[in-house]
């Protein structure tokens, strides 16, 4: 408007004084109305313009759907987080590349540590060659057992928020447009499902299962494994694939400028070869080196709120959230994950009726009595729960090498626990000779210098150094002494 | 070409040969594939490894349960829990001051935008005094920041609510079953525990934690309180 009143005052004025002011009054209309109609006629030729444009368009991403990403998540310019950058997915990829393979290790551990190979253990015969690392669990060290599973449950606690993190640090990429420009590049996105989904896989069905939350339609022990072997394979690929791009984005930029940077400071990544960087990044709103510190901060309130179950002392006081941090309800009781209830053991069972049934060489059986006057060894080991959770206490009871002895077979091969028990796993867990024959392992009858409570396993249970919680059978009501395993 | 070879040249003739038939082969998987051909038996070795990990489960009897929990983690997390948590943050940041749109009512900006601040290099966070340059521009990076008027500086709010929140909210998430009492029935038949502390200590924490956050959010207004007062300024 300025454009066009500016010319015209401009003309007005310099009219020679009003002898026709009619006149100048039609010229000024006449301007006016073609002015108008110029503006209408421009109107629309714009507005054909962009149809055509459109047109255009349209035609050209129906034939070139490449360069022409449907709208939303698929447009770069939907992504605005100046944080995102091939720096800050480095870093994540690092601690996490560190985290993740100790807690792989752990866990594998673990399943060495349930001796699949011995007789009735294996509950997940399919997959021999993924046994191929298996070796007979040794006795010693006794807390070995406990310090891998605390290490595995909690510093998988602890790299949750860091996963989280990492992974909205690649989004975008999700979505990059156009999904595929070759057939390695189909290839490697199938490779990451088994990466994403591995790892969200095992961390909710672990995290589910540490809390008992059986809602999985599988047995834990199997699809947690299997899911695992999964995940490695995904892992291994794609640190393959991305290390040295993950070297460079490290080298990017350095670590303690950014640690230094406020919020003031903060500037968006340069473009980098990922395309992990937004294309239009907006203003930030946290620094790089406070959300690292949020996400830092995070996994240490994660782990930390847990970390005392496996810790014990007066650590177990900091264990808001282990499952069975804050439980014990006398000095003398540990926690259990199998109750005499949820069994449904009676009285009967256990009472005078009870026999101890000791199979090798020749079959023999003693009452409760009996068992309490044979020679009483103790020993102080911990309950270590493949749920992270464990316990030190103070054991009573008969070396299973004495009544080993007594059945007449002081070398056997291994040993057949069985329980009273007759519903739920690990009612029968075979023992290796080593097991067997540790000075340490114990037909336990005491607990903390108290009559085992039925929920520990009243009137025996077994209690070997360094085994899984559940490989400590409770209500023993038979002991087989193996020639073979 | 006519004269003969000695047999050292001809074993050297069929060397490049074969090592040219080599490079031609890697040249064809090249375009034909789009990668290095070790990329390709690196990720068919991975498939490998998978897949008899699959075919275990299969064995086990337990692959349909397998592959819906694997599915419904990857939906999950990228198509329900990533866009929830951005919307929610997308909404907080418009809420509160500190934001990229929010502000406290009459208040000017307490740091200048965070793009100019750098590049004026002395990244003053308030200066009381008009500053010389072209008027500010919203929306521009690069322009000159609104000088500050006198008026008290608050530091931006949202990252002192948003951090607590999300704490609070990962604890949840984690621990929901016990939390809500969800495994109460199954930890009880274990353990012979309840659920019922989770959920005060969740709320304990949750309470903690904005309570560290409200006075780190304090001891941030007074330090840039005494910033803003003049001849209080620290740098």
């Amino acid at each position: 408007m300025a454009g066009i009143r500016g010319p015209r005052q401009r003309a007005a004025s310099q009219r020679p004084a009003a002898n026709d002011r009619w006149v100048a009054r039609r010229q000024r209309m006449a301007r006016r109305r073609r002015a108008f109609s110029a503006s209408a006629a421009a109107e629309r030729e714009r507005a054909a313009r962009l149809a055509r444009r459109a047109a255009d368009t349209a035609r050209d991403a129906a034939r070139h759907p490449a360069e022409h990403p449907p709208p939303g998540p698929f447009r770069p310019g939907t992504w605005r987080s100046p944080l995102r950058g091939l720096w800050l997915t480095s870093v994540l990829a690092v601690v996490l590349l560190a985290g993740l393979t100790i807690v792989a290790v752990t866990g594998l551990l673990s399943y060495a540590a349930y001796d699949p190979l011995l007789g009735s253990n294996d509950t997940t015969p399919g997959a021999n060659l993924l046994k191929f690392y298996l070796f007979t669990w040794p006795t010693h060290p006794s807390w070995w057992y406990r310090v891998d599973q605390g290490v595995h449950v909690t510093l998988g606690l602890a790299l949750l928020p860091i996963v989280l993190m990492k992974l909205w640090s690649v989004l975008p990429r999700l979505f990059a447009w156009p999904p595929v420009r070759s057939l390695a590049q189909i290839l490697e996105r199938l490779s990451l499902i088994m990466v994403v989904g591995g790892v969200l896989f095992e961390f909710a069905t672990g995290i589910l299962n540490i809390q008992d939350f059986y809602v999985f339609p599988f047995s834990f022990y199997t699809a947690h494994l299997y899911g695992a072997w999964v995940f490695i394979a995904g892992l291994v690929i794609h640190v393959t694939l991305k290390f040295p791009r993950m070297m460079r984005g490290l080298r990017s930029r350095s670590l303690r400028r950014e640690l230094r940077t406020p919020l003031a400071g903060t500037q968006p990544e340069e473009p980098d070869e990922a395309g992990l960087r937004a294309a239009r990044p907006g203003v930030p709103t946290i620094s790089r080196r406070g959300l690292l510190a949020a996400v830092g901060g995070a996994s240490l309130t994660l782990a930390g709120l847990v970390a005392g179950q496996s810790i014990g002392g007066l650590a177990r006081r900091t264990s808001l959230f282990g499952p069975r941090g804050l439980s014990a309800t006398a000095p003398h009781y540990l926690p259990v994950n199998r109750t005499a209830a949820s069994i449904g053991l009676t009285a009967q069972e256990v009472g005078p009726t009870y026999r101890l049934t000791l199979a090798g060489a020749h079959h023999l059986m003693l009452t409760y009595e009996q068992l309490r006057a044979l020679p009483q060894q103790a020993v102080e080991l911990p309950i270590a729960c493949v749920e992270g959770w464990s316990y030190s206490a103070r054991w009573t009871g008969v070396r299973l090498g004495d009544l080993a002895r007594m059945a007449g077979m002081p070398e056997p091969a291994g040993a057949l626990v069985e329980s009273i028990q007759q519903i739920g796993s690990w009612r029968a867990v075979t023992l290796s000779a080593g097991q067997v024959l540790d000075p340490q392992s114990l037909l336990a009858v005491t607990l903390n210098g108290h009559i085992l409570p039925w929920d520990h396993g009243y009137p025996a249970r077994t209690i070997i150094p360094n085994a899984p919680g559940v490989h400590n059978t409770k209500w023993v009501n038979k002991i087989t002494f193996l020639r073979q395993v | 070409m006519t004269r003969m070879a000695s047999p050292s040249a001809r074993l050297d003739v069929r060397a490049r040969n074969v090592a040219g038939r080599v490079r031609r082969a890697s040249g064809w998987v090249r375009r034909w594939y789009g990668a290095n051909p070790l990329h390709l038996l690196a990720l068919l070795a991975a498939f490998a490894l998978a897949g008899y990990a699959v075919h275990a489960v299969i064995a086990a009897g337990q692959w349909t349960g397998f592959a819906v929990w694997f599915a419904v983690a990857i939906i999950g997390h990228d198509l329900l829990l990533f866009p929830l948590y951005s919307l929610a943050d997308l909404s907080l940041r418009h809420l509160l001051p500190g934001g990229s749109h929010g502000r406290l009512p009459g208040v000017k900006p307490a740091t200048r935008g965070p793009f100019e601040a750098f590049q004026s290099a002395g990244a003053q966070p308030v200066d009381t005094r008009p500053a010389p340059g072209p008027p500010p521009t919203a929306a521009a990076p690069g322009a000159a920041a609104q000088p500050g008027s006198g008026a008290p500086a608050w530091p931006p709010l949202l990252n002192y609510v948003r951090i607590p929140v999300i704490f609070s909210l990962l604890l949840l998430l984690t621990f929901f079953p016990m939390i809500l009492g969800l495994s109460a029935p199954e930890l009880h038949r274990a353990s012979g525990l309840g659920t019922g502390p989770y959920v005060w200590r969740w709320l304990g924490v949750t309470g903690a934690m904005f309570a560290i956050s409200a006075a780190a959010y304090a001891l941030s207004t007074r330090r840039a309180a005494g910033r803003a007062r003049p001849g209080g300024r620290r740098d």
